[in-house]
């Protein structure tokens, strides 16, 4: 099962590679990672999507905790959250295809936020399965190429 | 007042209450060793190798229980201690390594004798640090030496540039320390040790399986009373032995592939099992899904990443294991007291006796005439020495026979790389351990071919007049492995044959050690005693049969009960 994993680390040089050689040397997998800095001065968090079983989860927790630089871990799918991922897609727009894009764009509520003579810049923001959902929209005009921040969660107010 | 660099490392270590330091120098770290004449409370021992000064720090560590200290240089001198890191690791033992690193402008350039050694060193430290701030140097040392022995206690490594060991700054040596990403939790929860009281009292078939935790932590006392007053047999693993007298007749010996019949018996038709600071290794569990079935699994460890890592656990605790094993004594003469009591397991007792002497760890004894058998080196070592040295020991058959013919009562007396299995470990441990223990009797039990790893520090032993008294099984093979090539791989013995090996009594005289040779049993109780009592670091080279393998054994990836015997 796919988790959220939201990690409070010291902001220190080394403290990412810590935290993915973690995962490479146990074999774990990170499925997107996300490091910003908070409100708080020298913390930064993380925001690691990973996959597998229960004993696997427990113990990329564990581990995470373990490490000296962390000063907290949740597992953001234990709890009603809010999930966010951004994504830019430059897709081709040639004369014909591009009022059929753009009305996409439009269903979608998301931007255009480049234009070129024959490509568009979107700007997306939503949960994993709705950039997948604009992804497969978009293929048949061609993709061109994809940026995403992978995803950053919250727990929610009310649970 | 204003200090150096180097000036503060050599302070705060004498702070740290250090007396010896185990080291090697090098063009990154000689402002250090500028000062150290200046502080005659820090005794440095000069190594031949760094590999052999990670491995004495270690020795020292474990032999003592206090933090063992290594200092190198920066590039090779930093590399070449990785292994010893590694091996501190595995284990769990309390190092401090400082290595010397160019000075900060050049950091990232590859500079002469630079390497990452922080990077090097990440999956294989309890943490690590890269000194960048003259002003942060002192809480650095204070922090790692905290972080060593706390908790679940391993290296920490301290990589300290040139010109930060030459800029000064005001002294002040915190007293406290404090980091929020870290609290190991020490102290048992109350309920969870009244459950384990009561499953223990209801238990038919309890078994006690203590790892190198109950050491590390000082549980010994509280395991030895808990078992020998409530009945209940105890295994151990290798980084275990010692933590129980292996002369009660609660002791049913070590576990795992090596192990004995009794444990691995009672292990695998325990109703109960205490798993006390042991981690389920593969070498004690052999094939995961037969693993103890049977059993209500108890896991007390301090470090939480354990618990359910390789066995589910019914009850896990995360505590401190003396300060587990006190709590459950107490509660466990509290529902004694409370008149409901703990029956006598006598029927369990009766069965496992039963085991142990049906198949006691056994060999079959040498022909009249014939080759000394290994087995009985051990033996006579425990005879002469009634148990009262340490042994350490390199890796391979020649650390199984120590583990299985030597009769441990006391902890800190094995001294072993169990995890990592590092050959060449042996012999600097025993240095470092002689280095604690002027006065005691070190012993490293060797093979011809690890004892090859670090033998340059026989110049080290010589050097400080420390006595380790090195045996040599040199049966001329790499033996473990040719034991399962025999046994395994078609008898196809690929470069294991040792043929070409140095004459280690000239080796040891052209040291400056004694050198003895035993080819006759008849002999070798004699030449060990001489030995024993010779006041300098020697050799016995004693010939044995070059084919004798170590049983009982259970294959890699068979169940504990698949064993093969004698």
């Amino acid at each position: 099962m796919r988790h959220i994993l939201s990690i409070l680390v010291e902001n220190e040089p080394g403290v990412l590679s810590r935290v993915s050689g973690l995962f490479s040397g146990r074999g774990f997998n990170i499925e997107t990672l996300n490091v910003a800095p908070t409100l708080e001065d020298g913390v930064s968090i993380m925001t690691i999507s990973t996959v597998g079983d229960e004993q696997i989860i427990e113990q990329i927790i564990k581990q995470l905790r373990k490490l000296v630089t962390v000063i907290k871990v949740v597992d953001l799918t234990e709890v009603k959250n809010v999930e966010r991922e951004m994504m830019l897609l430059k897709v081709s727009a040639e004369e014909g295809k591009r009022a059929e894009i753009l009305r996409i764009v439009d269903v979608f509520r998301c931007k255009v936020v480049d234009v070129g003579f024959d490509e568009l810049t979107i700007e997306i923001t939503g949960t994993q399965d709705k950039l997948t959902a604009l992804i497969n929209l978009m293929q048949r005009f061609g993709i061109k190429e994809i940026a995403r921040t992978g995803a950053v969660a919250m727990r929610r107010s009310m649970q | 007042m204003e200090l150096t660099g180097a000036q503060i490392l050599l302070e705060s270590l004498g702070r740290e209450g250090v007396d010896v330091f185990f080291g090697f120098p090098g063009g990154a770290v000689i402002d250090i060793y500028h000062q150290i004449p200046n502080y005659p409370n820090l005794k440095h021992v000069l190594v031949r190798h760094e590999q052999g000064a990670i491995h004495m720090a270690d020795g020292y560590a474990r032999a003592t229980g206090k933090v063992g200290v290594c200092l190198v240089t920066s590039g090779p001198g930093a590399t070449n201690t990785v292994t010893g890191i590694a091996t501190a690791y595995m284990d769990s033992i309390p190092v401090v390594i400082i290595t010397g690193q160019v000075p900060t402008p050049l950091i990232g350039n590859d500079a002469f004798q630079e390497v990452d050694i922080v990077g090097i060193t990440r999956p294989c430290t309890k943490h690590n640090y890269l000194v960048k701030d003259i002003t942060k140097l002192a809480k650095t040392i204070k922090e790692a030496f905290f972080l060593a022995q706390s908790g679940r206690p391993g290296p920490v490594l301290i990589d300290l540039p040139k010109d930060l060991q030459q800029q000064k700054c005001v002294y002040s040596y915190p007293k406290k320390v404090s980091m929020r990403g870290y609290n190991p939790h020490y102290d048992p929860n109350v309920k969870q040790v009244r459950k384990v009281a009561e499953l223990l009292c209801k238990a038919k078939h309890p078994v006690i399986y203590a790892g190198g935790g109950v050491i590390s932590s000082g549980a010994s006392k509280e395991v030895t009373k808990l078992a020998q007053t409530y009945g209940v047999p105890v295994t151990a693993t290798l980084m275990g032995l010692g933590c129980f007298p292996g002369d009660d007749p609660m002791w049913l010996g070590m576990l795992g592939m090596h192990g004995t019949y009794a444990a691995n018996h009672s292990i695998s038709n325990a109703d109960l099992i205490l798993a006390v600071g042991a981690r389920f290794d593969d070498r004690v569990t052999g094939k995961l899904s037969e693993f103890a079935t049977k059993a209500t699994m108890v896991h007390i460890d301090i470090d939480p990443t354990s618990i359910q890592k390789n066995v589910h656990v019914h009850v896990p605790i995360v505590a401190d294991c003396r300060l587990f094993m006190e709590a459950l004594n107490k509660e466990m003469a509290a529902i004694v007291e409370e008149g409901e009591g703990c029956p006598p397991k006598t029927k369990w007792l009766e069965q496992t006796a039963e085991w142990k002497a049906k198949h006691p760890l056994k060999y079959k004894p040498a022909a009249k005439g014939g080759m000394i058998k290994p087995q009985s080196v051990v033996e006579a070592i425990d005879k002469i020495t009634k148990g009262d040295c340490i042994i350490a020991t390199e890796v391979g058959q020649n650390q199984m026979w120590a583990a299985q013919f030597f009769n441990y009562k006391l902890p800190r007396t094995l001294l072993t790389s169990g995890g990592l299995g590092t050959m060449g470990y042996g012999f600097p441990a025993a240095i470092g351990a002689q280095a604690a223990f002027p006065e005691k009797l070190v012993i490293d039990v060797a093979g011809d071919g690890s004892i090859q790893m670090c033998i340059q520090e026989l110049a080290t032993a010589v050097c400080y007049n420390l006595p380790v008294k090195i045996v040599i099984l040199n049966n001329g093979y790499l033996g473990m492995v040719r034991q399962w090539q025999e046994l395994f791989y078609e008898k196809n013995y690929c470069n294991t044959c040792m043929d070409v090996a140095p004459d280690f009594v000239k080796l040891a005289e052209a040291y400056g050690a004694a050198g003895f040779r035993v080819t006759q049993a008849k002999d070798l109780e004699a030449t060990l005693k001489e030995a024993f009592a010779t006041p300098k670091p020697c050799i016995v080279d004693v010939v044995v049969d070059p084919e004798e393998n170590v049983y009982p054994m259970v294959p890699a990836g068979k169940s504990l009960t698949e064993m093969i015997l004698v």
